[in-house]
């Protein structure tokens, strides 16, 4: 069954903790990931490729830019579920 | 009349690694040298990349004599004379010459003369290629000795402007024989290609272009992301299979050693292979830069050398680059 938006947010921010070890609940829908964040474009592709295994989605390559927001990527893999 | 039956080589049953040689460009090239035309600064290439200086050849020091200084020192570790080597194999994206071939020039310069040589073009899996090739030729019985180097004068073909590879690259060359062993010294090779990514990494543009006005100097680029995906995810793969056709863990390695690419790749790598804290990773990259086909050779000649590995230990070597090309075996440490 597909994941409700709240639901990736948490799996998301989960992901983006052990990465990067900030905080679970810094990780909101309208925050920026270079931004706000400081993710850099490499720890980005590593959230990524942990997103589309916890997930089971595709992100391609050529995506990764245009998920500027958590909202973005949060969008996204709703979506694509 | 019966025809004759013809003689085949015979083969020995196994190989290894003897020795290793090593140089590195004569130039300390520091962060803070380079980040002004890709308006950057040493902290952020510190970050993203792990490397503090990189070590690039003066314009009088050039491939040909990294690769024979290293390839020197090889020789002269393994015990052997150079005359007694049966092929040399010269991995490099850098030698200036469409042909002849940057290996006979070498084997000449070293005394090999007139072993076959020839070079071989996989970038940074070159190292790798060229030691799964030495052990077929020695394991068949067709050379007793074999000369691999991996050698690049990278500095040769950079854009200081380029923002996605130029600024990680150094210059250097490492060398190893590989000869006859009584037990296994170098693992089946988990090797291949995959050119649907073939614009991954290469030059900005062709010799044709070049000679007809319609672009300059060709120089490195990569698509950074694209590259870093696969050379963590899908070299985990092939890391993996290389340990399982070795027949060993990652428990069993006393090294993990893989192209220099980038200290983010190789600390992601290690963090996805699992491996136990006892088995030290390689870091060359930090002073040394990343030098494509040099990169694995270099890298595990300096742990040799600061004692922080054992000769005899096991070393999963593992290179990867454009192609893409990828190989990875398990050694005995020379």
């Amino acid at each position: 069954m597909a994941l409700s938006k709240t639901e990736v947010l948490a799996g998301l921010a989960e992901i983006v903790n052990d990465e990067t070890g900030i905080a679970t609940e810094a990780v909101q829908l309208d925050k920026s990931f270079t931004d706000d964040l400081d993710i850099d474009s490499i720890s980005m592709m590593t959230i990524v490729v942990n997103a589309e295994d916890k997930f089971g989605v595709k992100i391609p390559d050529e995506e990764v830019k245009n998920l500027i927001t958590v909202d973005d990527a949060v969008s996204f893999i709703t979506n694509a579920q | 009349m019966s025809q004759p039956t013809l003689n085949q080589y015979t083969p020995v049953k196994f190989s290894r690694i003897y020795s290793l040689g090593a140089a590195r460009g004569d130039l300390t090239v520091t962060n803070d040298d380079i980040a002004g035309p890709i308006d950057s600064s040493d902290e952020w290439i510190r970050q993203r990349t792990g490397i503090i200086t990189r070590r690039r050849a003066s314009e009088s020091l050039s491939l040909m004599d990294m690769a024979v200084s290293a390839s020197l020192e090889a020789i002269q570790n393994a015990g052997i004379d150079a005359s007694e080597i049966g092929a040399v194999l010269f991995s490099t994206i850098t030698h200036p010459h469409q042909t002849p071939s940057a290996a006979a020039l070498l084997a000449d310069k070293i005394g090999a003369n007139p072993a076959p040589a020839f070079d071989i073009s996989a970038a940074c899996a070159g190292y790798c290629y060229g030691i799964a090739q030495a052990d077929a030729l020695v394991r068949s019985g067709m050379a007793q000795y074999v000369l691999v180097v991996g050698g690049e004068k990278l500095s040769d073909f950079i854009d200081p402007t380029d923002r996605t590879i130029s600024f990680l690259l150094g210059d250097g060359a490492g060398a190893a024989i590989v000869g006859p062993s009584e037990t296994p010294g170098i693992s089946p090779t988990v090797w291949g290609s995959d050119g649907s990514h073939w614009d991954a990494v290469g030059m900005t543009a062709s010799l044709l272009e070049l000679r007809d006005g319609t672009a300059a100097w060709p120089t490195l680029r990569q698509e950074g992301l694209t590259v870093f995906k696969w050379a963590v995810w899908e070299m985990v793969k092939v890391a993996k299979k290389a340990l399982e056709v070795a027949g060993i863990t990652a428990d069993d390695l006393s090294a993990l050693v893989t192209h220099q690419a980038n200290i983010r790749i190789i600390d992601e790598l290690a963090k996805q292979l699992a491996v136990p804290d006892h088995v030290v990773i390689a870091r060359d990259i930090i002073y040394t830069g990343n030098t494509s086909a040099a990169s694995v050779p270099l890298a595990m000649h300096a742990l040799l050398k600061s004692g922080e590995v054992k000769s005899g230990g096991l070393a999963l070597e593992i290179g990867f680059g454009a192609g893409l090309a990828f190989g990875a075996q398990v050694v005995v440490l020379p």
